[in-house]
Protein backbone atom coordinates (compact mmCIF):
# COMPACT_ATOMS: atom_id res chain seq x y z
CA UNK A 1 0.00 0.00 0.00
CA UNK A 2 2.59 2.71 1.31
CA UNK A 3 4.41 1.69 -2.18
CA UNK A 4 1.14 2.19 -4.09
CA UNK A 5 1.18 5.50 -2.68
CA UNK A 6 5.42 6.57 -3.31
CA UNK A 7 4.20 5.22 -7.09
CA UNK A 8 1.07 7.84 -7.26
CA UNK A 9 3.05 10.96 -5.31
CA UNK A 10 5.97 10.05 -7.81
CA UNK A 11 3.63 10.32 -10.56
CA UNK A 12 1.62 13.00 -9.79
CA UNK A 13 4.99 15.42 -8.94
CA UNK A 14 6.33 13.99 -12.41
CA UNK A 15 3.28 15.74 -14.35
CA UNK A 16 3.56 18.86 -12.27
CA UNK A 17 6.78 19.30 -13.14
CA UNK A 18 5.81 18.31 -17.20
CA UNK A 19 3.43 20.75 -17.02
CA UNK A 20 4.92 23.51 -15.72
CA UNK A 21 8.46 23.69 -17.26
CA UNK A 22 6.22 23.10 -20.87
CA UNK A 23 3.97 25.93 -19.57
CA UNK A 24 6.64 28.28 -19.10
CA UNK A 25 8.73 27.30 -22.25
CA UNK A 26 5.50 26.87 -24.63
CA UNK A 27 6.82 29.49 -27.05
CA UNK A 28 6.89 26.95 -30.14
CA UNK A 29 7.52 29.66 -32.70
CA UNK A 30 10.93 30.46 -30.83
CA UNK A 31 12.09 26.49 -31.38
CA UNK A 32 10.63 27.14 -35.14
CA UNK A 33 12.90 30.18 -36.02
CA UNK A 34 15.45 29.47 -33.73
CA UNK A 35 15.08 32.65 -32.05
CA UNK A 36 13.40 34.55 -28.53
CA UNK A 37 10.63 35.54 -27.01
CA UNK A 38 10.95 38.94 -26.60
CA UNK A 39 7.41 40.20 -25.25
CA UNK A 40 6.71 42.31 -21.77
CA UNK A 41 6.23 38.63 -20.05
CA UNK A 42 9.82 38.58 -19.93
CA UNK A 43 10.00 41.29 -17.10
CA UNK A 44 8.60 38.40 -14.71
CA UNK A 45 10.60 35.37 -13.06
CA UNK A 46 10.01 32.08 -12.86
CA UNK A 47 11.19 30.64 -10.12
CA UNK A 48 13.03 27.64 -11.10
CA UNK A 49 16.06 27.39 -12.59
CA UNK A 50 14.85 28.22 -16.47
CA UNK A 51 17.32 30.15 -18.45
CA UNK A 52 15.60 32.96 -20.69
CA UNK A 53 17.26 32.54 -23.50
CA UNK A 54 15.77 29.22 -24.17
CA UNK A 55 13.89 29.51 -27.50
CA UNK A 56 10.79 28.38 -25.51
CA UNK A 57 10.99 30.76 -22.52
CA UNK A 58 8.22 33.04 -21.68
CA UNK A 59 9.66 34.35 -18.52
CA UNK A 60 13.03 35.21 -17.17
CA UNK A 61 15.13 33.28 -14.89
CA UNK A 62 15.86 34.57 -11.23
CA UNK A 63 19.73 34.09 -11.01
CA UNK A 64 20.29 35.39 -14.07
CA UNK A 65 18.31 38.36 -13.68
CA UNK A 66 20.07 38.96 -10.53
CA UNK A 67 23.08 39.31 -12.02
CA UNK A 68 21.84 41.06 -15.04
CA UNK A 69 20.65 43.73 -12.54
CA UNK A 70 24.25 43.66 -9.86
CA UNK A 71 26.30 43.45 -13.15
CA UNK A 72 24.30 46.77 -14.23
CA UNK A 73 26.04 50.54 -13.66
CA UNK A 74 23.65 51.90 -11.77
CA UNK A 75 22.37 49.37 -9.15
CA UNK A 76 24.48 47.42 -6.47
CA UNK A 77 21.75 45.67 -4.73
CA UNK A 78 18.39 44.24 -6.45
CA UNK A 79 15.00 45.06 -4.28
CA UNK A 80 13.52 43.20 -7.21
CA UNK A 81 14.90 40.04 -7.31
CA UNK A 82 15.46 40.29 -3.29
CA UNK A 83 11.55 40.87 -2.62
CA UNK A 84 10.71 37.84 -5.37
CA UNK A 85 13.29 35.63 -3.70
CA UNK A 86 11.88 36.24 -0.40
CA UNK A 87 7.90 35.70 -1.71
CA UNK A 88 9.02 32.76 -3.37
CA UNK A 89 11.21 31.49 -0.36
CA UNK A 90 9.26 31.73 2.46
CA UNK A 91 5.82 30.34 0.78
CA UNK A 92 7.73 27.58 -0.79
CA UNK A 93 11.33 26.87 -0.18
CA UNK A 94 13.03 24.32 -1.81
CA UNK A 95 9.25 22.83 -3.10
CA UNK A 96 10.35 25.19 -6.21
CA UNK A 97 13.20 22.31 -6.73
CA UNK A 98 11.43 19.25 -6.43
CA UNK A 99 8.26 20.56 -8.48
CA UNK A 100 9.04 23.13 -10.35
CA UNK A 101 12.91 23.29 -11.81
CA UNK A 102 13.31 22.16 -15.69
CA UNK A 103 16.55 21.44 -14.52
CA UNK A 104 15.52 19.30 -11.81
CA UNK A 105 12.70 17.54 -13.89
CA UNK A 106 15.93 16.77 -17.10
CA UNK A 107 18.16 15.17 -13.61
CA UNK A 108 14.91 13.17 -12.04
CA UNK A 109 14.55 11.76 -15.72
CA UNK A 110 17.90 11.11 -16.15
CA UNK A 111 18.42 8.95 -12.87
CA UNK A 112 15.31 7.00 -13.90
CA UNK A 113 17.49 5.08 -16.40
CA UNK A 114 18.06 1.76 -15.10
CA UNK A 115 22.30 1.83 -15.88
CA UNK A 116 25.03 0.90 -13.46
CA UNK A 117 24.01 0.82 -9.55
CA UNK A 118 23.10 4.30 -8.37
CA UNK A 119 25.19 5.79 -5.55
CA UNK A 120 23.36 7.44 -2.62
CA UNK A 121 26.64 10.06 -1.55
CA UNK A 122 29.77 10.89 -2.92
CA UNK A 123 32.67 11.39 -0.52
CA UNK A 124 33.05 14.51 1.33
CA UNK A 125 29.11 14.64 0.34
CA UNK A 126 28.53 17.18 3.61
CA UNK A 127 31.31 19.69 2.41
CA UNK A 128 30.31 19.16 -1.48
CA UNK A 129 26.95 20.80 -0.31
CA UNK A 130 28.80 23.97 0.85
CA UNK A 131 29.74 24.49 -2.94
CA UNK A 132 26.22 25.92 -3.81
CA UNK A 133 26.91 28.80 -1.21
CA UNK A 134 29.88 29.69 -2.20
CA UNK A 135 28.83 29.86 -6.03
CA UNK A 136 25.98 31.69 -4.77
CA UNK A 137 28.47 34.45 -2.99
CA UNK A 138 31.23 34.42 -5.65
CA UNK A 139 29.74 33.96 -8.74
CA UNK A 140 26.22 35.19 -8.45
CA UNK A 141 26.52 38.00 -6.44
CA UNK A 142 30.34 39.59 -5.49
CA UNK A 143 31.90 38.88 -9.29
CA UNK A 144 29.37 40.31 -10.93
CA UNK A 145 29.29 43.36 -8.94
CA UNK A 146 32.64 44.27 -8.00
CA UNK A 147 34.18 42.83 -11.64
CA UNK A 148 33.52 45.44 -13.81
CA UNK A 149 35.27 47.06 -17.18
CA UNK A 150 35.93 50.56 -17.76
CA UNK A 151 31.99 51.96 -18.46
CA UNK A 152 31.25 50.08 -14.65
CA UNK A 153 29.42 47.06 -16.51
CA UNK A 154 29.85 43.88 -15.13
CA UNK A 155 29.44 40.07 -16.44
CA UNK A 156 26.61 37.17 -15.35
CA UNK A 157 29.44 35.02 -14.25
CA UNK A 158 27.40 31.93 -13.19
CA UNK A 159 25.52 32.34 -16.70
CA UNK A 160 28.56 32.49 -18.64
CA UNK A 161 30.74 29.81 -16.76
CA UNK A 162 28.70 27.45 -15.13
CA UNK A 163 25.36 27.56 -15.60
CA UNK A 164 24.26 24.08 -17.23
CA UNK A 165 20.89 24.72 -17.37
CA UNK A 166 21.62 27.76 -19.63
CA UNK A 167 23.54 25.20 -22.10
CA UNK A 168 21.04 22.58 -22.09
CA UNK A 169 18.02 24.87 -22.81
CA UNK A 170 19.75 27.50 -24.78
CA UNK A 171 22.86 26.81 -25.63
CA UNK A 172 22.30 23.57 -27.33
CA UNK A 173 19.10 24.30 -29.27
CA UNK A 174 20.29 28.01 -30.44
CA UNK A 175 23.35 26.21 -32.04
CA UNK A 176 21.37 23.94 -33.56
CA UNK A 177 18.63 26.08 -34.50
CA UNK A 178 20.35 29.20 -35.62
CA UNK A 179 23.24 29.84 -38.33
CA UNK A 180 25.08 32.64 -37.22
CA UNK A 181 25.00 31.77 -33.41
CA UNK A 182 26.09 28.36 -34.48
CA UNK A 183 29.61 29.78 -35.77
CA UNK A 184 30.26 32.09 -33.09
CA UNK A 185 30.48 29.29 -30.88
CA UNK A 186 34.04 28.69 -29.33
CA UNK A 187 35.82 27.63 -26.45
CA UNK A 188 33.55 29.19 -23.83
CA UNK A 189 30.64 26.90 -25.88
CA UNK A 190 32.38 23.54 -25.19
CA UNK A 191 33.57 24.45 -21.84
CA UNK A 192 29.98 24.71 -20.85
CA UNK A 193 28.71 21.51 -22.61
CA UNK A 194 31.32 19.48 -21.17
CA UNK A 195 29.90 20.79 -17.07
CA UNK A 196 26.65 19.88 -18.80
CA UNK A 197 27.95 16.51 -19.87
CA UNK A 198 29.20 15.22 -17.06
CA UNK A 199 26.23 16.58 -14.93
CA UNK A 200 24.29 14.59 -17.15
CA UNK A 201 26.61 11.53 -16.55
CA UNK A 202 26.67 12.25 -13.50
CA UNK A 203 22.58 12.59 -12.46
CA UNK A 204 22.26 8.93 -14.37
CA UNK A 205 23.80 7.08 -10.87
CA UNK A 206 23.96 10.24 -8.41
CA UNK A 207 20.24 11.86 -6.91
CA UNK A 208 20.57 15.62 -8.61
CA UNK A 209 24.20 15.97 -8.10
CA UNK A 210 23.54 20.15 -9.48
CA UNK A 211 20.83 20.76 -6.75
CA UNK A 212 22.91 19.33 -3.75
CA UNK A 213 26.35 20.78 -5.01
CA UNK A 214 25.99 23.59 -7.87
CA UNK A 215 22.93 25.30 -7.75
CA UNK A 216 22.60 29.12 -6.21
CA UNK A 217 19.21 29.11 -6.65
CA UNK A 218 18.76 26.03 -4.49
CA UNK A 219 20.73 27.71 -1.98
CA UNK A 220 18.68 30.45 -2.04
CA UNK A 221 15.49 28.56 -1.43
CA UNK A 222 16.98 26.12 1.10
CA UNK A 223 17.86 28.96 3.86
CA UNK A 224 14.10 29.37 3.72
CA UNK A 225 12.84 25.88 3.89
CA UNK A 226 13.19 26.26 7.71
CA UNK A 227 10.81 28.77 8.43
CA UNK A 228 8.51 28.38 4.83
CA UNK A 229 5.09 28.22 4.78
CA UNK A 230 5.43 24.90 2.89
CA UNK A 231 6.97 22.75 5.54
CA UNK A 232 6.83 18.96 7.34
CA UNK A 233 6.42 18.32 10.48
CA UNK A 234 6.87 14.84 11.99
CA UNK A 235 4.49 13.84 15.00
CA UNK A 236 6.78 12.23 17.74
CA UNK A 237 3.44 10.24 18.83
CA UNK A 238 3.06 8.08 16.08
CA UNK A 239 7.09 7.96 15.03
CA UNK A 240 8.31 4.31 14.81
CA UNK A 241 12.08 5.15 14.13
CA UNK A 242 11.90 2.70 11.18
CA UNK A 243 14.03 5.41 9.25
CA UNK A 244 11.65 4.51 6.24
CA UNK A 245 11.74 7.94 5.36
CA UNK A 246 15.66 8.49 5.59
CA UNK A 247 16.01 5.15 3.44
CA UNK A 248 13.39 7.33 0.65
CA UNK A 249 15.18 10.40 0.43
CA UNK A 250 17.05 10.64 -2.59
CA UNK A 251 18.92 13.39 -0.95
CA UNK A 252 20.19 11.80 1.68
CA UNK A 253 18.98 14.00 4.27
CA UNK A 254 18.40 12.96 8.00
CA UNK A 255 14.65 13.89 7.76
CA UNK A 256 13.39 12.20 11.46
CA UNK A 257 16.29 14.69 12.98
CA UNK A 258 15.51 17.62 10.43
CA UNK A 259 12.10 17.17 8.37
CA UNK A 260 13.01 20.91 7.34
CA UNK A 261 16.40 20.59 6.62
CA UNK A 262 17.86 23.33 3.75
CA UNK A 263 18.96 20.32 1.29
CA UNK A 264 15.31 19.28 0.85
CA UNK A 265 13.50 19.17 -1.85
CA UNK A 266 10.22 18.40 -0.92
CA UNK A 267 9.87 15.68 -3.22
CA UNK A 268 7.40 13.86 -0.51
CA UNK A 269 9.06 10.33 -0.95
CA UNK A 270 9.60 10.45 2.57
CA UNK A 271 5.63 11.59 3.67
CA UNK A 272 4.77 8.78 0.73
CA UNK A 273 7.19 6.06 2.52
CA UNK A 274 5.87 6.49 6.50
CA UNK A 275 3.65 4.10 7.25
CA UNK A 276 2.53 5.25 10.49
CA UNK A 277 1.92 8.81 8.63
CA UNK A 278 3.92 10.58 11.42
CA UNK A 279 5.38 12.98 8.49
CA UNK A 280 2.91 15.36 6.79
CA UNK A 281 2.98 18.36 5.29
CA UNK A 282 2.47 21.17 8.08
CA UNK B 1 20.57 31.17 10.31
CA UNK B 2 21.06 29.34 13.60
CA UNK B 3 18.27 32.15 14.96
CA UNK B 4 16.27 30.57 12.67
CA UNK B 5 16.64 27.08 13.41
CA UNK B 6 16.19 27.50 16.98
CA UNK B 7 13.37 29.60 16.79
CA UNK B 8 11.95 26.42 14.08
CA UNK B 9 12.18 24.07 17.15
CA UNK B 10 10.50 26.13 19.45
CA UNK B 11 6.94 24.77 20.13
CA UNK B 12 3.81 26.62 21.53
CA UNK B 13 1.44 24.65 23.81
CA UNK B 14 -0.32 22.98 21.16
CA UNK B 15 3.04 21.18 19.79
CA UNK B 16 3.16 23.83 17.34
CA UNK B 17 5.80 25.30 15.70
CA UNK B 18 6.10 29.08 17.20
CA UNK B 19 7.37 30.15 13.76
CA UNK B 20 3.70 29.59 12.70
CA UNK B 21 2.75 31.73 10.04
CA UNK B 22 3.84 35.16 11.46
CA UNK B 23 7.53 34.88 9.97
CA UNK B 24 6.61 33.44 6.80
CA UNK B 25 3.74 35.86 6.21
CA UNK B 26 5.83 38.89 7.31
CA UNK B 27 8.56 37.79 4.37
CA UNK B 28 6.09 37.44 2.25
CA UNK B 29 4.68 40.91 2.51
CA UNK B 30 8.60 42.27 2.92
CA UNK B 31 9.41 40.68 -0.13
CA UNK B 32 6.22 42.18 -2.04
CA UNK B 33 7.09 45.72 -0.83
CA UNK B 34 10.51 44.82 -2.31
CA UNK B 35 9.44 44.09 -5.18
CA UNK B 36 7.50 47.19 -5.68
CA UNK B 37 10.29 49.53 -4.48
CA UNK B 38 12.49 47.27 -7.33
CA UNK B 39 9.60 47.87 -9.91
CA UNK B 40 10.34 51.92 -8.81
CA UNK B 41 13.85 52.22 -9.40
CA UNK B 42 13.65 50.82 -12.78
CA UNK B 43 15.10 47.60 -12.22
CA UNK B 44 12.92 45.73 -14.33
CA UNK B 45 13.92 47.76 -17.25
CA UNK B 46 17.16 45.85 -17.15
CA UNK B 47 15.70 42.57 -16.65
CA UNK B 48 13.75 42.93 -19.52
CA UNK B 49 16.81 44.27 -21.60
CA UNK B 50 18.97 41.52 -20.82
CA UNK B 51 15.98 38.84 -21.32
CA UNK B 52 14.47 39.32 -24.68
CA UNK B 53 17.74 39.50 -26.26
CA UNK B 54 19.92 36.48 -26.47
CA UNK B 55 21.94 36.32 -23.61
CA UNK B 56 25.66 35.00 -25.04
CA UNK B 57 27.09 34.56 -21.96
CA UNK B 58 24.42 31.88 -21.04
CA UNK B 59 24.55 29.98 -24.29
CA UNK B 60 28.47 30.02 -24.16
CA UNK B 61 29.51 32.36 -26.58
CA UNK B 62 30.35 35.84 -25.20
Amino acid sequence: MANLFAAAGTRIRLLVQLGFTAATNSYVKGFADGRIYTGPLKSACVPGLSCYSCPGALGSCPVGALQAVLASRNYSFSFYLTGFFLMVGAAFGRFVCGWLCPFGLVQDLLHKIPLGRKIRAVKGDRYLRLLKYGILLGFVILLPLFVVDFVGQGEPWFCKWICPSGTLMAGWPLVLLNNGIRQAAGFLFVWKSLILIVLIVLSIFLYRPFCKYLCPLGAIYGLFNPIALYRFRIDQGKCTNCNACQRACKMNIQVRKNPNSMECIRCGDCISACRPKALARR
Amino acid sequence: MILLKKLSKIRNHNGKSAIGLLVPATLILAGAAFVLIGIERGEVGIVLRKAINICLECIGIG
